[in-house]
């Protein structure tokens, strides 16, 4: 709640505007009975009609000044909150933006989509018609309390006297229907998730033709959402009605108590019609507690689950005071550096020496390690021991964003966004020059596919690059990195899609590149031959290094898989070695 | 193929307002009986809200008057009594309608997702993501109001107008006409703002849509986001899809605020013309003080039920939208469906051949020209070529995710037209490109290949493919909880685990498409004598382009500019001195250079 007080006083102006025009609408409000009585007992019994014409266009005039307060009082309120949810979602979204990759790790993206759209709309419908109809709730209950302790206090002291019994009913209402709005709310989560893996996979359901068990998958959820609606729906249909009845019960306890009055000649006959007559503005807003109070329940629950979201710190931070650099030039060290993940040792005393512009290639057994040694140059993890520098600066001293715009990734996973091919390089660069970009994709090889196509550089992709194959996929992404003329490209297997022909080719294009430090993962033996040093990762250590020529001669590990990919070669493998 | 992105609004057809709301209240159709209890409940209700004010009246003129004390005591306790009674039947009516609203909405909901699942790749290919899911959830959730509001109100305020009509025109014509007179102007703004009102709603949530295209993307993308520090950039996009969708916000907001004081307006106006006709009719003597009086009462009591449905129809206007967006999907024809006289497939013995086929995504630019080949039962055959020149597109035709414009893809001699989609494609065993992990467990995982397979039978799978090693290694094993993006797993981890899922299906027909990229060779190698005895006799087309990969195939099909280069074995091609030399020659290039 805290949170939404700060976002409602960033925008105090529209909720003044709202409250003052709701308030002169309702000052203008008491008038109407005013001049109707002048009209009744005026002009039609007493006859005066000379009063009429001035009556009426009084009534006239209030009408018009009440619709156009009206209006700009719910402008007001949609306004606030509309931008209020602006905010919100804004904020929400850098901060998810900010948490390290072990927060999505454990996170699915429609949970996530869940709680920055559903739970973000209940929050602006707090902010807007909850707080609007609560202020101008609370203001019809004072100005009628008020009337009725000025006729006859006894009578009013009555009909309050039912508000205790209300507040208790609102207090559970809130809790119990809070309580049921975060269920709904996780599980609505739940549902989104369920439908966004089916579509973001649905390749691979039709592959199957597992098309019936999403449907049952889904409509287990589905049905389990109408079950917690429905729930929800019960808790108001227990405890609605009791409201109503409270503020029915208070018309006839002012009666039934007022008769004894009259009965006992403490008040006149005239003065309880007059009570009744005014009990009734005093119905509306107590019947309206409900109401507030539903709204005001799924505001706080919804914002309970975003709160939970910004409570969470990105596990990876800059520090306090981040040093840089003299220069960056691209010298990456690993000092004896070990990674833990959940007491599994990932990667266990790691010594590596990049030179500014050197290339280090990487290569092992599939799940070895090797992602996670290129995780820690960029920070995207934190090492469990040693350090791993930067330019002679522990990466863990500097500043994130400092760190992260000197390096360039090619990820194992091509991700592309639904847009043009170049927006797609350009991504994270929005000041690069036609030159770079023309340099980049050239070098990646992506204009040798483009320049078949209708629209070029403006071919529209789909959402992941569908559309694409996997070998053009991974060209755009290794465009988009050479496009950044960082200090320190990192390939993560990131060539494994493409035919021989066009990785050599990318590979001259990348060796032309000198003042890049380059870090490549892969495979194939062409891809990582020509590197200044060969890392062999198992178990998360290093067993063999060197470059091509002192590996083979090694006879272990690269030897072998040097022997497995040329196996028919022999010949022309003896002779080199020899 | 037009490829719709989060920068651009969906394209939405013309519909008839009135037709969209005559398909959506058919959904009510199978509730008439909890329907008519709700308005009998309502009913019940409403009398007694009438009854109030009368026993009032009742009470204060007759008992107090009266000084009859026990009469007074009866009174109460009566009120009471009806009162209670009107909380039961308002709880009920409360429950009964909330049954039906969420039935219906959970009708609609898996109605649209049951037909999601029936379309084809062509539509998936055409839409990112999160507008799919943004008519699932947000369109169908959007309808709430309009049912939980709909019947129960419409119908008792519809019969208060009229029962006061009639009473006002059986005072007085007269004066009841002249009280009637704002209602067509109100009728007309309203029937005037509808068209617009509807079309900035759509627009609303078209930007929704957009909205939520691009918070699925970057979310998924979010590790390429970091990487590039490209986090103010992808801020700020997000930041302008919600102003865009705070100003549709506004825009339509504009005219549905303008309702209420329209309503407003209307009955004010109308009240001081009946005070005003009233004057003159009772100068004419036409009607007497009373009845003027009486009849200014029920003016009030016209106005209330008017302005409810005038909320009525905002929300049926803001709501609309939501509608016609789910029902534009449940309109389009799955492009590949079962035809009608549809065989049932038999089981594959793994014949494969193609005849003159032709393909386009697009229907201009052919993607495979006149491709034509056969493949015998058992045999491994190898694509090759330079990226995007077909390969794929060939397997994806095999499994009929796509419909040939020409020529006829036949497996065992049957056209996989003219066979079940399912029978069809649950003998084949297909590993796609990108590895697609559920969230949920990794043997959940292995086992959505064979939804009955025992924990035996995952974990052979598993040790075929090397993967039981690694799986074992995490800290729960096979009940280590993964995601869509694959958790803590490496590419090459996912692709083994999406390779035994494959194995598990006991695919008669095995297509694995750059399904080893990520593996290394040596795991590659094991993987290789691990599925050997499982394959044996199954036919299996695999893409690669590791050399290592691709000469353990039978055959070797080069494919280049949607065409068939050559085929043959590896030997054979290698004498052809053709694009597969090439391309074998492109790795030793590496070799010569350091000769040289």
């Amino acid at each position: 709640m805290k949170r939404l007080a700060r976002y409602i006083r960033g925008n105090i102006c529209w909720y003044i505007a709202g409250i003052t025009s709701l308030v002169v609408a309702m000052a203008l409000d008491m008038f109407n009975p005013y001049i109707v009585k002048v009209i009744v007992d005026d002009v039609i019994a007493a006859g005066k009609s000379e009063l009429l014409k001035g009556a009426l266009l009084a009534l006239a005039g209030i009408t018009v000044v009440r619709t156009v307060l009206g209006y700009i009082k719910q402008y007001a309120f949609d306004y606030a909150s509309s931008k209020i949810v602006l905010k919100l979602r804004k904020d929400l979204f850098d901060h998810i933006q900010s948490l390290s990759f072990s927060f999505f790790d454990s996170t699915n993206t429609g949970e996530l989509m869940s709680r920055i759209k559903d739970d973000t709309e209940n929050v602006m419908a707090g902010a807007g018609y909850g707080i609007s109809l609560f202020i101008e709730q609370v203001i019809y209950f004072v100005v009628a309390s008020v009337m009725l302790f000025t006729l006859n206090w006894k009578l009013a002291l009555i009909s309050v006297l039912i508000m205790p019994f209300i507040a208790q009913i609102a207090v559970k209402l809130e809790k119990k229907i809070g309580e049921a709005y975060g269920r709904l709310s996780d599980q609505r989560a739940v549902l989104n998730t369920t439908a966004q893996e089916n579509i973001a996979g649905v390749r691979l359901v039709k592959a199957f033709a597992r098309e019936k068990y999403e449907i049952n998958k889904f409509f287990e959820q589905n049905k389990e959402n109408y079950r917690l609606n429905v729930e929800q729906a019960k808790v108001w249909a227990d405890f609605f009605p009791k409201i109503e009845l409270l503020s029915n019960v208070v018309i006839v306890l002012v009666t039934g108590v007022g008769g004894f009055f009259v009965i006992g000649d403490e008040i006149s006959i005239g003065t309880l019609v007059a009570f009744t007559n005014y009990v009734y503005m005093l119905i509306w807003p107590v019947r309206s507690i409900g109401w507030i109070t539903n709204v005001l329940a799924q505001c706080k629950a919804s914002l309970a689950k975003i709160n939970k979201i910004f409570d969470e710190k990105p596990e990876i931070r800059s520090p306090e005071n981040p040093k840089t650099p003299a220069k960056f030039e691209g010298h990456v060290e690993f000092k004896n550096v070990g990674l833990e993940f959940g007491g599994v040792p990932v990667l266990k005393n790691i010594n590596i020496d990049a030179k500014p512009g050197s290339t280090i290639a990487i290569m092992g057994l599939t799940g070895s390690g090797k992602s996670s040694i290129i995780n820690l140059i960029g920070r995207f993890y934190d090492c469990t021991s040693g350090s791993v520098c930067v330019d002679g600066v522990d990466v863990k001293d500097m500043d994130l964003k400092t760190l992260r715009d000197q390096i360039a990734i090619v990820m194992q996973d091509t991700f592309l966004f639904s847009d043009t091919i170049e927006e797609n390089i350009r991504f994270g660069s929005s000041s690069l020059s036609e030159e770079e970009l023309i340099k980049a994709s050239e070098d990646a090889k992506v204009t040798e596919f483009t320049e078949q196509m209708k629209d070029g550089f403006k071919t529209v992709v789909g959402e992941r690059g569908i559309g694409l194959s996997g070998g053009q996929k991974q060209r755009i992404s290794i465009a988009r990195a050479l496009s950044k003329g960082r200090k320190i490209l990192i390939l993560d297997d990131a060539t494994s899609a493409l035919d021989m022909e066009t990785e050599y080719e990318i590979q001259k294009a990348l060796e032309s590149r000198k003042g890049m430090t380059k870090f490549i993962i892969a495979h194939r033996i062409s891809a990582v031959k020509n590197a200044d040093e060969i890392l062999i990762i198992d178990n998360g250590e290093i067993v063999e290094r060197g470059n091509h020529k002192q590996l083979l001669k090694l006879k272990g590990r690269y030897y072998e898989t040097y022997c497995e990919q040329f196996n028919c070669a022999e010949d022309m493998l003896e002779e080199e070695v020899v | 193929m037009a490829v719709n992105n989060f920068k651009e609004d969906e394209l939405t057809k013309e519909t008839v307002s009135i037709q969209v709301v005559r398909r959506l209240f058919a959904y009510l159709k199978p509730y008439k009986l909890p329907i008519l209890q709700v308005l009998l409940l309502i009913g019940l209700v409403i009398t007694v809200e009438l009854f109030n004010p009368y026993f009032l009246k009742l009470g204060i003129d007759r008992f107090i008057a009266n000084k009859d004390v026990v009469g007074l005591l009866v009174l109460s306790a009566v009120m009471v009594a009806l009162n209670v009674v009107s909380m039961v039947c308002s709880r009920m009516r409360i429950k009964i309608m909330s049954g039906v609203t969420n039935k219906v909405l959970m009708t609609i909901r898996q109605e649209l997702y049951n037909h999601i699942q029936k379309l084809s790749f062509s539509f998936f290919d055409e839409r990112p993501v999160g507008k799919i899911l943004a008519r699932i959830i947000g369109d169908v959730n959007s309808l709430n109001d309009l049912f939980t509001n709909s019947i129960t109100s419409l119908i008792p305020e519809v019969t208060k107008i009229i029962a006061v009509m009639i009473i006002m025109l059986s005072m007085n014509y007269k004066l009841a006409l002249a009280s009637f007179v704002t209602l067509p102007f109100l009728a007309a703004g309203m029937f005037l703002v509808e068209t617009t009102s509807r079309k900035r709603w759509q627009m609303f949530r078209k930007k929704n849509s957009n909205l939520n295209a691009f918070t699925h993307e970057d979310f998924s993308g979010i590790r390429v986001v970091q990487s590039f520090t490209a986090e103010e950039e992808t801020s700020k996009t997000f930041l302008d899809l919600l102003k865009a969708t705070r100003d549709a916000f506004m825009k339509a907001v504009r005219i549905n605020d303008s309702f209420w004081p329209m309503v407003e307006m209307s009955w004010g106006v109308g009240t001081v013309v009946v005070y005003w006709y009233g004057m003159r009719l009772i100068e004419a003597q036409d009607i007497t003080v009373g009845l003027l009086v009486a009849f200014t009462g029920y003016v009030s009591i016209f106005w209330q039920p008017i302005m409810n449905i005038s909320n009525f129809y905002n929300t049926l206007l803001t709501n609309i939208a939501g509608a016609e967006r789910i029902f534009e999907i449940m309109d389009i024809e799955p492009d590949i469906k079962n035809d009608a006289k549809a065989l049932t497939m038999p089981k594959i013995k793994g014949n494969v051949s193609f005849k003159n086929v032709t393909f386009s995504y697009d229907g201009q630019n052919p993607v495979l020209k006149n491709v034509s080949f056969d493949v015998k039962a058992g045999e491994t055959i190898a694509l090759v070529g330079p990226t995007g020149m077909g390969k794929t597109t060939i397997v994806n035709l095999i499994s009929r995710f796509y419909e040939t414009q020409e020529g006829t893809v036949s497996i065992d001699g049957y056209d996989v037209k003219k066979v079940t989609i399912e029978s069809l494609r649950s003998q084949m065993g297909v590993m796609m490109q990108d590895t697609f992990l559920f969230s949920g467990t990794i043997k959940d995982n292995i086992r959505y290949g064979k939804l009955d397979a025992t924990d035996e039978e995952i974990i052979a799978a598993a040790k075929a493919v090397s993967a039981h090693e690694f799986i074992m290694k995490m800290e729960k094993g096979y009940d280590t909880q993964v995601n869509e993006r694959g958790s803590r797993l490496s590419a090459g981890q996912r692709q083994l685990i999406a390779f035994a899922r494959a194995l598990l299906a006991n695919p008669r027909i095995l297509i694995l498409d750059e399904a080893t990229a990520s593996i290394d060779t040596h795991t590659e190698r094991l993987i290789q004598q691990g599925i050997k005895s499982l394959l044996k006799g199954r036919t299996s087309f695999v893409i690669a382009h590791r050399l290592s990969t691709i000469q353990s195939a039978d055959r070797i099909m080069v494919i280049d500019n949607g065409c068939i280069r050559e085929m043959g074995t590896h030997e054979q091609l290698l004498k052809n001195k053709d694009l597969y030399y090439q391309l074998y020659m492109a790795q030793f290039k590496f070799l010569e250079e350091e000769a040289v």
